[in-house]
């Protein structure tokens, strides 16, 4: 890393309060507030949905209807009132564009302030955006480049639009409408997402990348994507979002859902920055997300890496079934909570093709009064033979008013796999911090180089320019943790 | 440049230093010694400004500031730098990054700009060669699995990294085998100037053969209780402490 990113990313750093937390005045079209099967008709026919898609939202909210709203043991916070959810909200005008300049500059002002990559040069240096505002993707960049190669980029919709066929094969092929109460909720009401499809042979040249906020207040975000790769094929996909300041509570409950054929690898990377509210934990997104990978033939790869820092309340597993044989699955997670935050996340690895490999390297960091839960399941089916997973999870704890909690769970019906698990818990030493300010190291600078080192081997893996973020995030996530 | 007077200082209710006095100028050298528990690494945290340690009583003046009202990344920004007895572990980060850090922030406290990374590997070339640190080392996270050796001469390489006015040494020498001493003994023959000084904390006369210092002081109970040339220092070598406790005791 050069020393002005370095530089960058401490001045950023410094900066204070949640700096993301502006809203933006755009124009949006509302759907009423509250649920019903009316709500889901006005959503689909906004969008202009053939019948069966409506179809199969209005089946996925019968089920929802029967179903119950979680709890976990380590979760509490108020209960989201469904029906006080605007469902809908896509920003004005509806036209498609041909070129930025016919964007609202509103909007395109408020990327920027994000620092969105949205112009070419951005793009350029490799990174083609599919960008989601609320809920409708209002611009999309490289896709000519990417559709040379016979890439498929584009908003859930609009593959809705073009490529039925695909949508209407893979869609809750992963996830199903009834895997869970928010699965089933996002499946009636997701308002748009992302799409991309690999084709054969093909390894996609540059990261592709979604930028998702939330915009609208009371706004609830149901994003759907849906990620296939072909053959042979190689993605690298990046989510990373911001949110603005808010008082009510929002809730988020996304869908990702990523098939992996025969000896293709998909790499999925998330830098996750919602607002996590104020100290006292008031005004903080609710984020309730769904997702999961099959590596449906052998060889297949499918990694996540995700950095956790926002969000008042976090509920995620990503997860992966490897079906194929020989397939490999692997999650690193680095999950950080402060002040009055709660996060409940950690993976699911469901061995079922033989000499499937899974690995699985989980970071936690708690400050202040936040809880951090690494729950994870490792399954392996009677026909895994050959089977290894590797488990490790540490806890870093800042302060002695935190809380980390580990929960593995591991079923095992093969008796030739091996599964190995290392958990350590540690905290942010006196020592330490003296050692640091002796040098001329400010405490909050102090937290941040630890923590990133803490979380080394987790940010190896994300890409370079997302790893930057992610550095800056932890360390104006840890912020005036300590002293 | 550095006045302690009647120095006061208490960890966990208990008095440790007890009307210390010591004053070094610019260009000179100090050897600290005294047995164990007598106070030294407690001297050196509190010049540091380790919270733990409460100042009941006494001043310290740095180079005409009042050192005990800075926080402790502030007295590292004024130049005082202390090479740790048990050096601390920071796992992932590697000491070049530290260190990087650590010379840009001193820098950033003093108004100067970030270092260009050019600049900054020069120099880092330069000190590394100074205490024959390997670039094995310097690439590795920050102390860990360093052995007991290795994490001293990474103390002095950070020190001539930053380039302090007072370099307050706890114990360097200990558990050096005789080629590492001298490397850290050149470390700091070649860093001394007539505008630096060093407090080097000891036991052992033997490192005063590779820095001879100035002055050796006797620190006691919390106290300076006797304070001589290079010869002190082989004398107690020789006959211990027990004389020099009976001198006062017997004054008192
Ligand atoms: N955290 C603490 N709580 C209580 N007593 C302490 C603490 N730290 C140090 N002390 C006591 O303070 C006294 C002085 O300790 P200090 O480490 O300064 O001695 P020293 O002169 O450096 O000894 P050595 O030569 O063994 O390094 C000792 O009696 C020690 O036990
Ligand atoms: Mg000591």
């Amino acid at each position: 890393m050069s020393m002005s990113d370095e530089d960058k990313i401490i001045e950023e750093a410094t900066s204070g309060e949640y700096k993301y937390g502006f809203v933006s005045n755009i124009d949006s079209e509302l759907a009423q507030k509250g649920l019903t099967e009316e709500t889901i008709r006005f959503i689909s026919g906004k969008k202009n949905e053939p019948e069966w898609l409506l179809d199969w939202r209005l089946k996925a909210f019968k089920m929802w209807e029967n179903m119950e709203e979680p709890e976990w043991a380590h979760i509490s916070y108020p209960k989201p009132e469904f029906q006080d959810i605007i469902y809908y909200a896509a920003p004005k005008p509806k036209k498609e564009y041909e070129s930025l300049d016919e964007v609202d500059p509103e909007i395109l002002k408020t990327f920027e302030k994000l620092g969105v990559p949205i112009n070419e040069q951005k793009a350029l240096a490799g990174v083609a955006v599919d960008v989601v505002m609320d809920s409708v993707s209002v611009a999309t960049t490289f896709k000519e480049k990417l559709s040379e190669l016979g890439i498929i980029f584009c908003s859930f919709s609009e593959a809705v639009k073009n490529h039925p066929d695909l949508v209407k094969k893979y869609v809750g092929s992963v996830v199903p409408q009834a895997d869970n109460f928010y699965s089933a909720l996002n499946s009636a009401v997701f308002s748009d997402g992302s799409f991309c499809y690999i084709p054969k042979g093909v390894k996609c040249p540059m990261e592709l990348s979604t930028y998702f906020r939330i915009n609208e207040a009371n706004t609830g975000q149901f994003e759907r994507t849906l990620i296939i790769a072909e053959e042979g094929s190689y993605v690298s996909y990046l989510e990373g979002c911001t949110a603005p300041q808010r008082d009510e509570n929002q809730l988020h409950a996304a869908v990702v859902e990523i098939v992996a054929m025969k000896d293709a690898e998909v790499k999925y990377s998330t830098v996750q920055n919602w607002y996590p509210g104020d100290k006292k934990g008031r005004g903080g997104i609710y984020n309730f997300v769904t997702k999961r990978g099959l590596c449906a033939e052998e060889n297949s790869k499918i990694s996540w890496t995700q950095v956790e820092t926002g969000s008042a309340v976090t509920w995620k597993y990503p997860s992966c079934i490897l079906k194929g044989d020989n397939s490999v699955g692997e999650f690193f997670s680095v999950a950080v909570t402060n002040n009055m935050q709660q996060a409940d996340t950690g993976t699911k690895m469901i061995h079922i093709g033989k000499n499937t490999k899974s690995t699985i390297v989980s970071k936690g960091i708690s400050a202040g009064k936040s809880q951090n839960s690494y729950r994870g399941l490792v399954k392996i089916g009677k026909g895994a033979v050959g089977s290894r997973n590797f488990s490790q999870c540490d806890s870093l704890l800042i302060g002695d008013r935190c809380g980390a909690h580990t929960f593995p769970y591991i079923e095992c019906n093969n008796k030739s796999a091996k599964i190995e698990h290392e958990a350590t818990t540690s905290k942010i030493g006196e020592d330490q911090l003296f050692y640091c300010n002796q040098r001329g190291i400010k405490t909050d600078k102090a937290i941040g180089l630890i923590v990133n080192g803490f979380c080394k081997n987790v940010m190896d893996n994300l890409p370079m320019e997302f790893a930057i973020e992610a550095k800056k995030l932890l360390e104006i996530s840890l912020e005036g943790s300590v002293g | 440049m550095l006045k302690i007077d009647g120095l006061e200082a208490e960890i966990e209710g208990k008095q440790i230093l007890k009307g210390l006095n010591l004053e070094v100028k610019p260009g000179e050298i100090h050897a600290v010694m005294g047995p164990n528990g007598s106070g030294k690494s407690t001297l050196a945290s509190v010049l540091a400004g380790r919270e733990e340690y409460e100042v009941t009583g006494g001043s310290v003046d740095f180079l005409e500031k009042d050192l005990l009202d800075l926080a402790p990344e502030e007295r590292a920004g004024e130049g005082v730098f202390l090479a740790f007895q048990y050096p601390v572990e920071i796992p992932g980060v590697s000491n070049i990054n530290f260190i990087k850090t650590a010379v840009n922030e001193v820098r950033d406290y003093r108004g100067l700009p970030a270092m260009e990374t050019k600049e900054f590997m020069a120099h880092l070339k330069e000190k590394q060669k100074l205490v024959k640190l390997s670039g094995k080392l310097a690439n590795r996270s920050v102390n860990e699995g360093f052995s007991g050796g290795e994490k001293k001469r990474n103390e002095i390489f950070q020190m001539a990294m930053l380039e302090p006015k007072l370099g307050v040494l706890d114990e360097t020498d200990s558990g050096l085998d005789i080629d590492a001493l001298r490397i850290v003994a050149s470390g700091v023959n070649e860093l001394k100037s007539s505008k630096n000084a060093f407090v080097v904390i000891t036991h052992y006369q033997r490192l005063l053969d590779y820095i001879v210092p100035d002055f050796v002081h006797v620190l006691y109970d919390g106290k300076i209780v006797k304070t001589g040339s290079k010869e002190l220092a082989l004398e107690l070598e020789e006959k211990g402490y027990d004389w020099i406790i009976e001198e006062i005791e017997g004054k008192s």
